[in-house]
């Protein structure tokens, strides 16, 4: 695969960038819990060291709380470690459903903040293609900070991998706000530059408030057409 | 002392309200800026305690929204991390002595609150 350029180069460490502050963000809060919890135990310890009665409910609540963020932790390191790891190959058969569900991981808690909820509808059987799945990623990451921008706080981001006769499409529902937007206003560059290395296309369906990023079976696959 | 505590995690805020408590310190909080607008109309604050990043308004916007409604509340930010754009503005909006990075130290919150107190 050639390498196209800066614009795609800058997005992606953009990209990365981002996602892992949001990660970390997270680990944050539950590493913040974990200290409250703890310093409560603390506290209860304290109290009873000086004569207080110490519930042993309260403690075994305590510790829960504690185990329950440790999980959460937990699985966030293994979605940064999953989302490291997506920059191994640059080119690679996936399951679409499963790189759609997984973006929908990263965006989450960024959709969230502008008061917006991701609801990705998985299909019943594989969509496979060949693809550059950081790249993949970068690009329908970018179409979701559109959608959620465009949809505003209070609104839900539906998501559905298809397959087509050629190829596949991912569907973004529920951005109906498009229909205002300046026209031109997206794709921008960056989007251009990744859907050119994916042979991938877009169009908005301003009366259905659909995005839909259509994609080729195999992005090196001569003469292919998305 | 009156601290209202807001943060969207639960979990976080309301277990920092009762080691507050514990401290002799009169605790509230609110997971949703909402809920904190909706409190101070019917309680009286001395100091509020804003997460930086929330959903749907960032710490600094309701700030600005509290002051409207409590002229003489005084705030302390808190993050979840000490680099950024949002960290840069809380900074510039609250000074030094009043910013935060999670996880907190319990002694240190409350002497920051004291301090901001007799500013």
């Amino acid at each position: 695969m050639n390498w196209e350029g800066d614009i795609i180069g800058q997005t992606g460490l953009q990209f990365y960038g981002k996602t892992a502050a949001s990660l970390s963000h997270e680990i944050k809060n539950a590493l913040a819990i974990m200290n409250e919890n703890a310093g409560l135990m603390e506290d209860f310890v304290a109290m009873s060291e000086g004569g207080a009665p110490i519930d042993p409910g309260r403690l075994k609540s305590l510790a829960a709380k504690v185990i329950k963020q440790i999980r959460r932790a937990d699985g966030i390191v293994a979605t940064m470690n999953r989302f490291a790891h997506s920059v191994d190959e640059s080119e690679k058969d996936v399951d679409l459903h499963e790189l759609v569900d997984f973006v929908v991981t990263l965006s989450r808690r960024l959709a969230f903040m502008g008061g917006v909820t991701l609801e990705p509808r998985r299909g019943r059987s594989p969509v496979t293609i060949t693809t550059n799945p950081f790249f993949l990623q970068n690009l329908i990451s970018l179409c979701l900070d559109f959608a959620v921008g465009a949809a505003g706080s209070g609104k839900t981001i539906g998501l559905a991998a298809e397959e087509t006769a050629d190829g596949s499409l991912v569907r973004f529902t529920g951005v109906e706000a498009v229909a205002e937007l300046p026209v031109g206003t997206f794709p921008g560059e960056r989007e251009k530059r990744l859907l050119e290395a994916l042979r991938g296309r877009m169009s908005l369906d301003a009366e259905a408030g659909e995005l839909i990023l259509t994609l080729s079976r195999d992005m090196d696959e001569a003469g292919a057409q998305p | 002392m009156r601290v209202l505590l807001v943060d969207d995690e639960i979990e976080l805020v309301s277990a920092l309200a009762e080691r507050l408590s514990l401290r002799g310190i009169e605790a509230d909080w609110a997971s949703t800026c909402h809920d904190a607008l909706t409190q101070v109309e019917s309680k009286t604050f001395d100091i509020a305690v804003l997460d930086v990043k929330m959903p749907k308004m960032s710490g600094l916007e309701l700030k600005k929204k509290l002051q409207g409604k409590c002229p003489h509340l005084k705030f302390i930010f808190v993050t979840g991390h000490g680099s950024g754009d949002y960290f840069q503005a809380a900074l510039s909006d609250a000074g030094t002595a009043y910013y935060l990075v999670k996880p907190l130290q319990i002694e240190t919150l409350i002497d920051k609150m004291n301090q901001a107190l007799k500013a």
